[in-house]
């Protein structure tokens, strides 16, 4: 179990920067989640650390060792890949047993401790099967077990889940951070997906054009963006003019809806999306105030609006995050 | 329905399977029945006992057994790195190297094979280069021996080998590698667990295919081995076209294609046993 430690990391293709003057420390147990768009050089990052790639300029310490120029073999890693990256010509259980082979563990005692990784992804009764008679979500657990039977300083995760469907996604999740929290392995994952970010991480860096956005807590990153990009990245933000030419940033579930003629500015519902426990409405603002459409989302009780329907809308002063 | 189907499908195939059968499998099944068959006593094996006595048979046999290894084993020590450096080249290098392997296919047999008589001969390329460096004296002798024809099977073999090769190569996904190394795999490690057996069924055909090709070899030994290097197939050539002796030419075939047959047999049963598994 260690900490990581970026500073200053660069990785340049010519004139391009896919990381660009990074700083990160994520301390030891701590769950982080790299989290932008495609292109936004996240993966490039998880590259580096795992010593895949070299940086151009910068410094990379894995529990306070100086890795920059360590190969990939020296880093002691736990690297899971979105394809899962299983040997296919090997079992399931060889391909776990294949890290401890590599450190000379061998025999009954590599055995046992294959056995207990597969069992902590509940893949036990499965060794003998081959990577392709096992579904994407075994797979990707085969490639969890091999990636922390060896017991790594570090986990890293290149969007694990990217490619389950969402409800399997959604229970893997749930058993990624338990699978964390038990083994207390410091792990960086990589996501384009906002809610994966949001639900699994102790703490989310926001990534774009290799540069970090913003480096914060899911609730803080969520409610008090750096920036319009993160703003926008991480749900839905409304943006709205403050005195003084800034603007605000109202989240959707913090609009208030009132029946029209009431306090508040005089709004039409042009679009309402059922979502089952929420309602979001699309909101266009009466007389032309404060240009942008809004959005709110409101829990589902008794009826919902209909498009066309006039309402006023308000929301608390404390409510609005400034951003740049 | 589907038997409907069946029925006018194989109406359509009719034709085919009757040419088939009589251009290529009923000449074949009259040339293996030729070494049974006697024309005053009927059925016999006295031309497979003319083989075991005339002690020359078996020899060119053996023969072209060891040449084929050989050139078999030239392929692959040739083949596998060329085929390995290929996959790491990028997009434009790698084109122009698969068009430099194929390119032999498109140019005729014969032609190739007169060429390694101007590289290999006394007073060819590579004579006069180890000459001029001194290395030898005399001219050595590449031509009308077994070298010579060795050297001019692996190289006539050699796309047979490195394409299916390469192709086994560029589908071995880097994430794989990558991976392996990121689980503590030292490169050499990397390369014996994880690439090597990815390329192993690949390499056993064409290994397979380059071998038997070999054993059936004419033009090449005809004319690198100017005569001195006997082969199976200059063998048939003789027994059939200049002393003529049919049954004994079928005889020789028979063996051959059963020899190929096991070889066929044994890989069929290791690949069955890899991918079972």
């Amino acid at each position: 179990m260690s900490d990581i430690r970026l500073e200053g990391v660069s990785k340049r293709y010519g004139a391009v920067a896919a990381a660009d003057n990074v700083d990160l420390a994520v301390a030891q147990g701590e769950f982080v989640t790299i989290l932008g768009p495609s292109g936004s050089g996240k993966t490039t990052l998880l590259s580096l650390i795992a010593g895949l790639n070299r940086p151009t300029s910068g410094r990379i310490f894995i529990g306070g060792r100086d890795v920059t120029d360590a190969p990939a073999q020296q880093r002691n890693i736990g690297l899971v890949f979105q394809s899962y990256a299983l040997f296919p010509h090997m079992t399931v259980l060889e391909n776990v047993l294949f890290p401890l082979g590599v450190r000379k563990i061998n025999g009954a005692m590599a055995r046992q401790q294959a056995i207990e990784a597969l069992r902590l992804v509940r893949l036990e009764g499965l060794e003998a099967r081959r990577p392709s008679q096992l579904s994407g979500g075994q797979q990707q657990r085969v490639a969890l077990a091999r990636a922390v039977v060896f017991k790594p300083d570090i986990l890293l995760l290149d969007e694990p889940l990217g490619a389950l469907d969402r409800k399997l996604r959604e229970e893997l999740q749930v058993e990624l951070k338990q699978l964390q929290r038990t083994l207390g392995v410091t792990t960086l994952l990589v996501t384009h997906d906002q809610e994966e970010a949001l639900s699994l991480s102790d703490r989310i860096m926001v990534l774009d054009k290799g540069r970090p956005q913003q480096v914060a807590a899911p609730a803080e990153a969520y409610l008090k963006p750096a920036n319009r990009f993160v703003a926008e990245f991480l749900g839905i933000a409304n943006f709205v003019g403050l005195e003084g030419g800034q603007t605000g940033v109202v989240r959707p579930e913090r609009i208030r809806l009132a029946e029209a003629g009431t306090a508040g500015k005089p709004a039409r519902v042009t679009e309402a999306v059922y979502l089952g426990q929420m309602v979001r409405y699309h909101l266009a603002l009466e007389n032309g105030g404060a240009g942008a459409p809004l959005v709110a989302a409101l829990p589902f009780v008794g009826r919902a609006l209909t498009p066309g329907e006039k309402v006023c809308v308000s929301w608390e002063a404390a409510d609005i995050w400034p951003v740049a | 329905m589907s038997s409907a189907r069946q029925s006018t499908g194989f109406a359509f195939i009719a034709p085919l399977l009757v040419l088939m059968l009589v251009a290529f499998n009923a000449p074949i099944a009259y040339m293996l029945g030729l070494a049974f068959w006697d024309k005053a006593h009927g059925f016999t094996l006295e031309h497979y006992a003319g083989l075991l006595e005339a002690p020359v048979y078996l020899r060119v046999l053996g023969n072209t057994m060891r040449i084929a290894l050989v050139a078999t084993l030239a392929n692959i020590v040739i083949g596998y790195p060329l085929a390995h450096w290929m996959r790491g080249l990028q997009n434009r290098a790698r084109l122009v190297a698969i068009a430099l392997v194929v390119l032999p296919f498109w140019v005729s047999i014969l032609v190739r094979t007169y060429a390694w008589i101007v590289v290999l001969g006394n007073g060819g390329l590579v004579n006069r280069a180890l000459q001029w460096l001194g290395l030898t004296d005399q001219p050595v002798q590449f031509l009308y021996n077994e070298l010579g024809v060795t050297i001019g099977m692996a190289n006539v073999l050699l796309p047979f080998l490195v394409l299916p090769l390469f192709a086994a190569m560029i589908r071995i996904d880097d994430r794989l590698l990558q991976a392996a190394a990121s689980l503590g795999a030292p490169p050499r490690t990397i390369f014996w667990k994880v690439y090597f057996p990815l390329t192993v069924p690949a390499l056993a055909a064409g290994t397979l295919l380059v071998f038997m090709l070999c054993l059936g070899f004419y033009v090449t030994p005809a004319i690198l081995g100017g005569g001195r290097v006997p082969m199976v197939s200059n063998l048939l050539d003789t027994l059939i076209n200049q002393i003529p002796r049919w049954e004994q030419a079928s005889a020789i075939s028979t063996i051959l294609l059963i020899v190929a047959l096991v070889i066929f047999a044994a890989y069929r049963r290791l690949d069955r046993k890899a991918s079972a598994t």
